[in-house]
């Protein structure tokens, strides 16, 4: 019996701490060569990402895709992404410079691979994109250039639970500003229901959810310390105080706050446009109310949905069906196509609303959200948002954590933000 | 001292490869071990070495995601490194990161080596209830971790629920600063003691029998039978088992992401979990500080590895 000799050891350790440098870097490597989603070299074969693994093969909106790619006389491949993993996933293909013909993209991270210089402008198509609606097509600009299209809209709004809110005597449309609001959750909470719920997750849902509150009090996304921010976080911090909202928002994703509205236990719940079909199925009669400003009106809400964009190919001669396929997902007609593929994603010009509302009446309320709603990148924001927005995140959690008061939580933030983004 | 191969747990299925040709071979033989030999080294460039080198370099220049894509990022020197150890979070980060990492090798340790001497005993059923401690181990971590923050939800978990039966009111587990950390802990000693179980479960086998016999003939009770002879001989096998558990622990990323987010706010955020959120947790990667944070932490659990190994070769000395 020996010993195994002093290498052997070394060895042995210098392996398991290997195992943890290989954990942090694997991540951040680019992998050289076998990714499968590259695009492929044939030259009628176009490649294709979107953030809708939900959608497989044979859904409706892959044969959509398929439709425009015969129109556009090619074959087009699809994959599918995480809305995260599509940022990454992109960054790396634009690395490796074999980036997609085509990319759905989240609007927030247009601005972040425009700036990376991978992205076309809509101009050096040819595209005209006057058309779009200007709070919607916002966040595809960047520094006077527009850098994709938006193929729909969806936003927030309040969803409420009709039988709770009879139950507790409360008039759907009395409720105009915070101050009408508040009285609204009180009844509902004195009838023995949960008032509202919404999420407050540290992650960009997060803020997300608080913009609409955030806007709605005036506030302005370079200035997270002023007062009338502080308004806007104290707004939700007092609810989850005094027990309107539970205390758990604060580790809720959206999805998680909308099973808990499905429950039937809760009298309003924050979320958007693509829970459209699944409020119809519930248990008890829905309804929907826009978010109300501080002093009355619809506050602003943020946009989300996907933009269209088309990274920079070395061969450019690809670029002529690309404009086709581009065109066949923009069209009016193929907007509200998209919309009600998607149940239901609110077309971004005057020409396909009207559209869609011919076909589907009740969408009206969303409309008018969608054309009062504000892009988050928007105000040449662009790649500072997603510093600024993980400041706000930490100040909501901090605030309704009950570690910080509002105003210094985000004062915090503001200092955050300021030295995240350099000035 | 102790002589127990307990080293053959930790190099666990990995020859060591040792290639010494005697002088004066033929050179056609060196050339087969040299090709022999050739996986191997490709094998630990391309999956090892290129990775830490590449994570060394993302932390000197400045990646942002226009240079990433580029491929034209400035070269920073060690300004990510000041950035990180300058920030207001890196005290706290580092302090969850010690407390997170201590306390649960210390209960991890501490349970698992109870239970290995407990079942040692082999009584009945205990290769069903040994089994049964290895449940934590088979489920995949995106399960635990979503069962344990059900559990410890705090309007509808059930352990809330069992307290208010007690008349003990609601308490925040993960949305609160002062038990965030706590929870994902605790979550985090669950799932390691099958680990800590099954290693020294092994090494007590190594343990002969007969020191037992003939310490219980000098009339050593049960105490001093575990006090002067199963841990002092246990003593390497612990070693390696909490050398593991350090590096695994300082790594961990996903329970503590599923439960909390590193939050409320950064009430539980470690510097792994730290060195994800820059990388993947917002909207725009920041690789840079990321990768540094993440050499940090490499460099700590390079430390205790030294620590171990010098530790050892002493033991060997004497």
């Amino acid at each position: 019996m020996t010993r195994p000799s002093f290498p052997a050891r070394a060895a042995a350790f210098g392996t398991a701490l290997l195992s943890l440098a290989a954990l942090t870097a694997c991540a951040s490597a680019p992998t050289p060569g076998g990714d499968a989603a590259a695009p492929a070299a044939d030259a009628n074969t176009y490649t294709w990402w979107d953030p809708y693994p939900q959608h497989d093969a044979s859904s409706a909106w892959a044969k959509r895709v398929d439709t425009c790619g015969k129109q556009a006389g090619v074959t087009i491949k699809r994959t599918a992404y995480d809305t995260t993993a599509l940022t990454n996933q992109a960054l790396l293909a634009g690395q490796e410079g074999n980036a997609p013909d085509v990319i759905l993209l989240d609007n927030p991270a247009v601005s972040t691979l425009a700036d990376a210089g991978m992205l076309a402008t809509m101009d050096d198509f040819g595209l005209d994109t006057a058309r779009f609606d200007k709070n919607l097509i916002a966040a595809g600009e960047l520094d006077g250039k527009t850098y994709g299209i938006p193929i729909g809209a969806n936003t927030l709004a309040l969803y409420y639970n009709e039988k709770i809110l009879d139950a507790a005597g409360v008039d759907p449309a009395s409720i105009k500003d915070w101050a009408s609001l508040g009285a609204a959750l009180k009844k509902v909470k004195a009838s023995g229901k949960k008032a509202i719920t919404f999420a407050a997750i540290g992650t960009e849902e997060g803020s997300f959810q608080f913009l609409p509150w955030f806007w709605g009090a005036g506030a302005k996304l370079t200035e997270l310390d002023s007062p009338q921010a502080a308004e806007g976080l104290s707004l939700w911090n007092s609810w989850v105080k005094d027990g309107l909202a539970p205390n758990s928002v604060m580790s809720d994703s959206q999805n998680t706050t909308w099973e808990e509205f499905l429950t039937g236990e809760f009298g309003f719940a924050e979320n958007g446009t693509w829970q459209i079909n699944s409020a119809a199925k519930a248990g008890f009669p829905t309804g929907i109310v826009q978010i109300p400003a501080k002093d009355g009106g619809a506050a602003p809400t943020p946009t989300g949905g996907e933009f269209i964009t088309v990274p920079v190919q070395k061969d450019t001669k690809r670029y002529t069906a690309t404009k086709k396929i581009v065109e066949c997902m923009t069209t009016p007609e193929g907007l509200v196509e998209t919309g009600t593929t998607f149940a239901y994603y609110i077309p971004s010009t005057a020409e396909g609303q009207q559209a869609i509302l011919a076909k589907e009446p009740s969408l009206k309320p969303w409309v008018e959200a969608v054309r009062s709603a504000k892009g988050r990148t928007s105000d040449n924001l662009g790649t500072k948002y997603p510093k600024i927005s993980e400041a706000l995140w930490t100040a909501v959690q901090k605030a309704l954590s009950g570690s910080a008061a509002p105003a210094d939580a985000l004062k915090d933030a503001q200092a955050k933000a300021k030295q995240a983004v350099g000035g | 001292m102790a002589l127990i191969r307990t080293d053959a747990v930790a190099t666990g299925g990995r020859p060591t490869a040792k290639v010494s040709p005697a002088p004066g071979r033929r050179p056609s033989g060196r050339w087969t071990a040299l090709a022999f030999l050739a996986p191997l080294v490709v094998y630990l460039l391309v999956f090892y070495a290129y990775p830490l080198y590449r994570n060394i370099e993302l932390s000197v220049h400045d990646y942002t995601p226009r240079a990433f894509v580029q491929g034209d990022p400035e070269f920073t020197g060690l300004d990510n490194y000041r950035a990180v150890l300058s920030d207001d979070a890196f005290l706290a980060a580092l302090r969850n990161t010690a407390l997170f990492t201590l306390v649960s090798i210390a209960f991890q340790y501490a349970l698992g080596l109870a239970l290995a001497v407990f079942f040692q005993r082999g009584f009945r059923l205990s290769a069903v209830l040994r089994a049964m401690f290895l449940v934590p181990w088979l489920l995949p971590l995106i399960v635990s971790a979503s069962t344990w923050s059900w559990m410890l939800n705090s309007d509808n978990g059930i352990v809330n629920a069992f307290l208010r039966a007690f008349g003990i009111g609601q308490i925040n587990w993960l949305t609160s600063p002062g038990t965030a950390l706590l929870s994902v802990t605790v979550a985090n000693i669950w799932l390691g003691i099958p680990f800590n179980l099954v290693i020294l479960y092994a090494g007590l086998q190594n343990i002969p029998a007969s020191l037992y016999e003939a310490a219980g003939l000098d009339g050593a009770n049960a105490w001093q039978r575990f006090w002067r002879i199963t841990f002092p001989l246990l003593r390497p096998v612990s070693a390696i088992t909490l050398l593991l558990g350090l590096i695994y622990t300082l790594k961990v990323v996903d329970i503590i992401w599923i439960m909390t987010r590193g939050g409320p706010a950064d009430a539980s955020a470690t510097l792994a979990i730290w060195s994800y959120r820059e990388a993947f947790g917002t909207g725009q990667p920041d690789f840079s500080p990321a990768a540094a944070v993440g050499n940090l932490l490499i460099l700590i659990a390079f430390a205790a590895g030294l620590l171990h190994v010098r530790m050892q070769r002493k033991e060997g000395i004497s």
